[in-house]
């Protein structure tokens, strides 16, 4: 339970217990106190503090501790009462674009950021004069000028759960905009806006301290803090405590509200890392270094990644070995989870903890990436591609001088000369026009062009190792095939070595010359990209090729499909991970985990006709 | 089930066309594939038919009356995404009842969604279960759950297997053919995936640049392409034809 939570961190519990508190104050304040607070003594008049009067009495000779006390319930009231005028007035105004159609909500719209650029004490007082003075025209006053800022808020929340499709759903299937907006869209924006109405009454608080302290607040006989405040001024220098005291009793509350709100953010995600994952305790498995492959531009060994999860430990990847030859292409093919792309991030050297990497060994073009400082000495010998192109570039910057700076960086090139070179690169990746191209930003390149010059950024230097994850699967078939043409010529005319990590069979079996398949972290199967759809002998490959259609797929027959549901990466079962899901698992298969020989990793490889 | 048609729609944003002048039937109790690139125009067309998408011309008939863009629509919409669309705060009974036409007693209820989980091979007790608990091919056997729920005549399905792993896809490629034979469901089906759509159409219809360059049998257009676009889409499938390098 994620309130709980709340409680056990220092900040909510302090938060929590301060609001208790005051709460209390506020409930029974007047209950307890009431008659000692307007109990009058003429005869102890404006005295200071005494054991009878523990912070001294006022003009009338009433007990001041005991008004304090009593005031923290109009205090409290008129502060949540402002806030909820706010939050109700702000969900109307940010749901009116939903409520009222395109047209009136942006009239409203605009009108709610107009008010937002006021500042707020100027609007609260214009509202005070418009709504007269005492409790109720003050509460409405802050209220309404609150509203603004919650407006927006919400507008914003809300714009960002109406693009999900279920809402689109629940619009197709007939529900009305009402019913969306109560169903759909505030339960999905509650939590932030709940925080926020916490921290707001703090505000709020304040405010009307200072109202009343003004004398457009609270008026006699009634009284708040903030008009106790105003009649203990006067006595300022005599009695200090008679003005400190509600002033106290303002912060304190104020407290209360604002670190509950904290609290209630950071367990709900807002502004914090996702909670609750556990730092990985476990003493590291000692690995044994291990030389690498010669004459190898990557060689890995007992490659691991584990991550911290809530859960415990995400064992992504289990012990992968695997080499590549100078100027080779091989494949990695899974579907997610299997670790694929986790496999080509580290060796690309780019997990950070707290993800832990561990490796017999890790090499790449030479250089061992588990010793310190190694990734600075790779310079240029290992270029990169994302599948998301339009992540990978910075969209503040130029693509020309993005690219020019791996050379100004790694080979201490002028900028003249960094940016030719970078001209000349974008012109090799087959872009048209580089000149002209080199001086736009990201966002004005399609999809398949950003990939292009990503792989022209990769070389800028003289790579030996090319990564490249899931380099298409953002791009359309066409311009698909442009890429994958393009990364060829590119280990044609650079000798480059490919890793090719993909979901996608076809893709691997055209680029690649070997393929690794992938399943819970490790390698099942290693096998000639030519033989992936015909010579597979584990059954995990042999049922993801017939799972994907293709051209000549047939029409008469259902499509393969692999029952059951992938391995849990928290508890991987101790035998072959894929055995729950396999026709031709027995006891030993769920006992022993197989290891990879001789290409595959399956107790059964010689019972599956080829 | 009924006949869903396009005549002559036409969407604009601005001054930039994205249907133009479309024609296009989905006949009674058939599967018509659309398949084009990114950015061609195949989604506003299906966003167009339920009123996502306001048209700028031409109109949408169901069994030549025009489509209601106000209240249940029956027309109904799978989506691309399926942990976007489905409310994380909503059970799946919750959502399955939701798109029910006519408001049930509970038990009357119970047994709907029981009968809507069995037509998409889940089992009765997922109704309880928030979608956080269901892995992506389950969630988007919900929505087409859900899309049943409706009662529609025409379904829409938006690229619904391009977010699913390849081995989820051919449960759910499995699933949209068992429930055009059992419910003869009409159906556009919407995918960049020519063999996809190969597995699961009669008719694919292709659209290119807002525009609907070829139509006819999926055997006829896909064993013997006409348009060239067409065949430049068919040549680019990975596998089909042997990479070539660039000069």
């Amino acid at each position: 339970m994620r309130a709980a939570r709340v409680l056990l961190r220092p900040v909510g519990f302090a938060g929590f217990g301060l609001l208790t508190l005051v709460l209390l104050a506020a409930a029974f304040g007047p209950v307890l106190w009431g008659g000692r607070a307007a109990a009058v003594d003429t005869g102890n008049l404006l005295a200071g503090p005494s054991a009878e009067h523990w912070i001294g009495t006022d003009n009338l000779g009433r007990d001041l501790f005991a008004r304090v006390l009593v005031a923290a319930r109009l205090s409290i009231v008129l502060a949540v009462a402002a806030t909820a005028i706010s939050l109700v007035l702000g969900i109307l105004l940010g749901a009116a674009p939903m409520l009222l159609g395109r047209r009136l909500g942006r009239l409203v719209t605009s009108a709610v950021n107009v008010l937002v650029a006021f500042p707020g004490l100027l609007l609260v007082l214009f509202f005070a004069v418009v709504f007269g003075v005492g409790a109720r025209g003050a509460a409405l006053a802050v209220g309404v000028a609150g509203a603004p800022a919650f407006a927006r808020l919400c507008h914003t929340l809300m714009a960002a759960v109406s693009e999900r499709d279920y809402i689109a759903v629940a619009r197709i299937a007939g529900v009305s905009r009402i019913r969306v907006l109560l169903r759909h869209v505030l339960p999905n924006v509650a939590e932030p806006l709940i925080v926020n109405a916490t921290m707001a009454a703090g505000g709020v608080l304040l405010t009307f301290a200072g109202l009343s302290f003004l004398g457009l607040g609270v008026q006699s006989p009634s009284y708040d803090w903030g008009k106790l405040m105003q009649d203990g001024l006067n006595g300022i220098y005599v009695h200090p405590l008679a003005a400190l005291a509600p002033g106290i009793a303002v912060v304190l509350a104020g407290l209360a509200f604002n670190l509950t709100g904290e609290a209630f953010a950071a367990v709900f995600g807002l502004g914090d890392l996702p909670g609750g994952a556990r730092p990985l305790e476990e003493p590291r498995e000692p690995v044994a270094a291990t030389p690498a492959v010669p004459g190898t531009v990557l060689s890995v060994e007992g490659l691991r990644v584990t991550i911290p999860g809530p859960a415990g430990p995400i064992r992504a990847v289990r012990g992968v070995t695997f080499a590549l030859s100078d100027g080779e292409a091989v494949g990695v093919v899974g579907e997610s989870g299997s670790g694929k792309s986790l496999t080509a991030l580290a060796v690309a050297g780019l997990i950070e903890p707290p993800v832990r990497v561990e490796a017999g060994h890790l090499v790449v073009a030479g250089e061992d990436l588990m010793a310190a400082g190694a990734h600075r000495r790779l310079g240029t010998s290992l270029a990169i591609v994302f599948q998301d192109p339009m992540t990978s570039f910075n969209p503040a910057h130029r693509v020309g001088p993005q690219l020019a700076e791996v050379s100004r960086f790694h080979q201490r090139m002028g900028r003249k000369a960094a940016l030719a070179r970078a001209v000349d690169r974008l012109r090799a990746v087959r872009i048209r026009e580089p000149e002209r191209r080199a001086r736009q930003y990201p966002f004005e390149f399609s999809g398949g062009m950003r990939q292009r010059a990503m792989i022209g950024m990769g070389l800028m230097g003289d790579p030996r190792l090319i990564i490249a994850d899931e380099p298409t699967t953002a791009l359309d078939v066409t311009v698909q095939r442009q890429v994958l043409e393009l990364l060829a010529e590119v280990r044609r005319d650079t000798g480059a070595a490919l890793l090719l990590i993909s979901h996608d069979v076809s893709v691997v079996t055209d680029v690649c010359d070997r393929v690794l398949v992938m399943y819970a972290g490790r390698v099942v199967e290693e096998l000639p990209a030519k033989d992936l759809r015909t010579l597979a002998r584990h059954p995990y490959t042999r049922a993801l090729v017939a799972a994907v259609p293709d051209m000549d797929t047939d029409l008469s027959r259902p499509l393969a499909v692999i029952p059951g549901l992938p391995a849990d990466p928290v508890h991987v079962p101790a035998g072959c991970a894929f055995a729950p899901r396999c026709p031709l698992a027995d006891d030993h298969c769920r006992a022993v985990a197989p290891a990879l020989v001789a290409g595959v990793a399956c107790h059964k490889s010689t019972e599956v006709p080829v | 089930m009924s006949t869903l048609s396009f005549h002559d729609v036409r969407v604009r944003y601005g001054s930039h066309t994205v249907l133009d002048d479309v024609s296009l039937e989905v006949a009674d109790g058939q599967t018509v594939g659309l398949v084009g690139e990114s950015g061609c125009g195949k989604s506003t067309l299906a966003r167009a038919a339920v009123g996502l998408a306001p048209l700028t011309g031409g109109q949408i008939l169901l069994d030549g009356r025009p489509v209601p863009n106000r209240g249940r629509r029956p027309v109904q919409m799978v989506f691309q995404d399926p942990y976007s669309s489905l409310d994380p705060r909503m059970t799946v009974g919750e959502s399955l009842a939701e798109a029910m036409p006519e408001r049930l007693g509970r038990t009357a209820r119970q047994a709907e969604i029981t009968r809507l989980l069995a037509l998409v091979h889940l089992d009765a007790a997922r109704a309880a279960d928030l979608p956080v608990r269901l892995s992506g091919g389950q969630r988007q056997r919900v929505a087409l759950a859900r899309a049943l729920a409706a009662r529609p005549q025409v379904i829409l399905a938006d690229e619904i297997t391009s977010a699913l792993d390849v081995s989820v896809q051919g449960a759910v490629l499995n699933l949209i053919r068992d429930m055009r034979r059992d419910l003869g469901l009409s159906m556009l089906f919407i995918s960049h995936n020519l063999a996809v759509v190969r597995y699961v159409a009669d008719h694919v219809a292709v659209l290119h640049n807002g525009q609907i360059v070829e139509f006819g049998p999926t055997a006829q257009v896909l064993g013997a392409p006409r348009h060239d676009y067409t065949r430049h889409l068919l040549a680019a499938i990975p596998g089909a034809v042997p990479l070539k390098e660039q000069t």
